[in-house]
């Protein structure tokens, strides 16, 4: 009476299959297109940056109008300090938030500030510098790298405070209460016990704000765009960027200035990547410690 | 959170008997003032950025009212400005680049929740993520550089070719255009999209897929019965979110987009929205009422991301969708 059940797939399940593997197949390509968009622009970058790379780029500024040659120095420089005062400004204040948030306010008020931070962190970055344009360049009558870097921390200061607050979430209560238990104070608890544990998270969390800083033209252009082809050191002064320096030069008809302007994204990519994979490695590992696996 | 601890630390027991030391006291004060003035000044850089940009905006608020936003005039000789042309510009590529990156960023999640070998995993994720920490401005140069030309030589007259009936790949296409506006701007949202919808697909508990799998579905089954509907509102926020990048992004934009004021589908023609025609003008305001513009569109796009934030987080908070640094 037994009857042969067929093990191979009959019709219907054969389609469903198919389309099964189709979907996977979708899947796959999507994967693969954006792993290749990466690597096609990250390619163009070398491709063209390198050779346009010598020591005349760290030595020189900008050569006077239509002579070849000359470098991005004044513009290197400039990022640095830039990015270094903007960490200055960002990196206390946004530890202080995430301080206040985690270990003082009432959960209303945390919400309230992490909604803040938010929608901060939403604003586009166009907007910060139109913002702090009219907040600093304005009045001063004139650009300054002091508002630059004003602007700048502006969109560092969510991503540090953020940072900050998850993972001072990651720090057990059993902490904290261990420590109030032996009789210290509440601040000293927050300065000397639960602060140590979530250094490295902080410290990542600032390297990947600095890393997205580093990049950024939209709040430099309204607050440091206009200055002068020489290397400054004085934050009165509007100071040169990479990004603003790409940004004038890949527009210019000039091959020279063309070639510079990769040569600089080949420098910010380089800065900008490294940063990026040590802080993404460090607060993975930071990570898989506080929360003790 | 430390309710108990909230209690005690109001009235800590000392064997002494003399209350709490007076250092402790104040330095309990001290921090608590200081970080809470820090808080609040987040808060009042918030009002402050507002009022600002608003205030900035009042001569042409003044000047030309609501109807600003339906005038599609931008001319600074004659003194009329209006904004409809970069609101339909920023409308257009925004969306666009969302249609583009929409499918894709979900595709890359499932890829990445599902089917990539274990060990691949991490390493196409990470690069994914790599991917959005290229500075706008480079991916804008390579934008004008690279991408313009491919468009002009290979992309466009291979999409006119196959879609040219439609209104949106007309004619011969430019070196900047809304179509490499539209490209540039789905790379840029395409990372932040598709690591949200990991995240999202993961946190699929795991013996609601294993039981559609044991009815017999086939893992797309499972994908299209299960976790879509299950992470859909996520994948809602996740992409208002990279939309909201998009609406904003201003450098790579105006280097691609030719920053011709252009109310028109077809996608080969040059335009600009609010965000590019901003930067676009840094160096090049003259009159105040010009300036005044500007601010109005700096205003308007305020707004618009602040809505578009503000729901999504929203979404987040209602649906508990996990957190993208």
């Amino acid at each position: 009476m037994s009857q042969a059940v067929s093990l191979e797939a009959g019709g219907r399940v054969r389609r469903r299959k198919l389309v099964n593997r189709a979907m996977e197949g979708v899947a796959t390509l999507a994967a693969l297109l954006a792993v290749g968009v990466l690597v096609v622009v990250v390619v163009s970058v070398l491709q063209r940056g390198i050779p346009a790379i010598n020591l005349d780029l760290f030595t020189k500024v900008q050569a006077p109008f239509g002579e070849a040659g000359g470098g991005i120095e004044h513009a290197i420089i400039g990022s640095l300090i830039l990015v270094g005062l903007a960490t200055l400004m960002a990196l206390p204040m946004g530890v202080l938030i995430a301080i206040y948030v985690g270990e003082f306010a009432r959960p209303s008020v945390s919400r309230l500030i992490r909604l803040a931070l938010d929608v901060l962190n939403g604003v586009p970055s166009i907007v910060i510098g139109v913002f702090v344009y009219a907040l600093i360049v304005v009045p001063l009558h004139r650009q300054s790298g002091w508002a630059g870097a004003f602007a700048l921390a502006i969109v560092m200061l969510p991503l540090v405070s953020r940072a900050t607050m998850e993972v001072l979430a990651l720090v057990p209560d059993t902490l904290r209460e261990a420590s109030f238990a032996l009789g210290v104070s509440r601040w000293r608890t927050v300065l000397r016990v639960v602060m140590p544990t979530v250094l490295g998270g902080v410290m990542t969390g600032t390297v990947l704000a600095v890393a997205r800083a580093a990049g950024e033209t939209a709040p430099l252009l309204f607050t440091s765009s206009l200055y002068a082809n020489a290397v400054t050191f004085d934050p009165s002064q509007p100071l040169p960027s990479l990004p603003v320096t790409i940004f004038i030069y890949a527009d210019q008809p000039d091959k020279t200035l063309n070639d510079q302007a990769w040569a600089a994204a080949f420098i910010l990519i380089v800065f900008v990547l490294a940063l990026s994979v040590t802080a993404r490695a460090a607060l993975a590992r930071s990570r898989r410690k506080l929360e003790g696996r | 959170m430390l309710l108990g601890v909230e209690a005690s630390s109001a009235q800590q027991p000392t064997l002494a008997g003399s209350g709490r030391r007076l250092s402790d006291r104040l330095g309990d004060l001290a921090l608590r003032a200081l970080t809470g003035l820090a808080a609040l000044g987040a808060l009042v850089l918030i009002g402050l950025l507002v009022y600002k940009v608003v205030d900035g905006a009042w001569p042409a608020v003044d000047a030309f009212g609501l109807s600003f936003l339906t005038n599609q005039v931008w001319n600074p000789v004659t003194n009329q400005f209006g904004a409809l042309a970069f609101i339909f510009g920023t409308v257009m590529t925004s969306l666009g680049a969302l249609i583009v990156a929409a499918p894709v960023s979900i595709a890359i999640g499932l890829y990445l929740s599902e089917l990539a070998p274990r060990s691949a995993r991490g390493a196409i994720g990470t690069l994914v993520e790599l991917l959005a920490a290229i500075p706008s401005v480079v991916l804008g140069l390579w934008g004008i550089l690279v991408l313009g030309p491919f468009v002009v030589k290979t992309l466009g007259p291979f999409l006119h070719s196959i879609l040219g009936w439609t209104p949106f790949f007309q004619g011969s296409v430019l070196v900047s255009s809304y179509l490499s506006a539209v490209i540039v701007l789905s790379i840029m949202i395409t990372p932040i999209a598709s690591s949200i919808s990991r995240e999202l697909f993961l946190q699929v508990p795991r013996d609601v897929k294993e039981g559609a799998l044991g009815l017999g579905l086939t893992r797309w089954e499972m994908v299209r019965g299960v976790m879509l509907p299950f992470t859909r509102a996520g994948l809602v926020a996740a992409l208002l979110l990279g939309m909201g990048r998009a609406i904003g992004e201003a450098i790579a934009v105006t280097q691609v987009i030719g920053n011709t004021p252009n109310i028109t589908l077809n996608l080969f023609s040059p335009g600009d929205t609010l965000a590019s025609r901003i930067a676009a003008q840094y160096a090049g305001a003259v009159s105040n009422l010009q300036v005044a513009s500007l601010f109005y569109l700096a205003a308007i796009l305020l707004v618009i991301s602040l809505v578009t934030n503000v729901v999504a987080q929203w979404i987040v908070g209602r649906f508990a969708v996990p957190r993208h640094a």
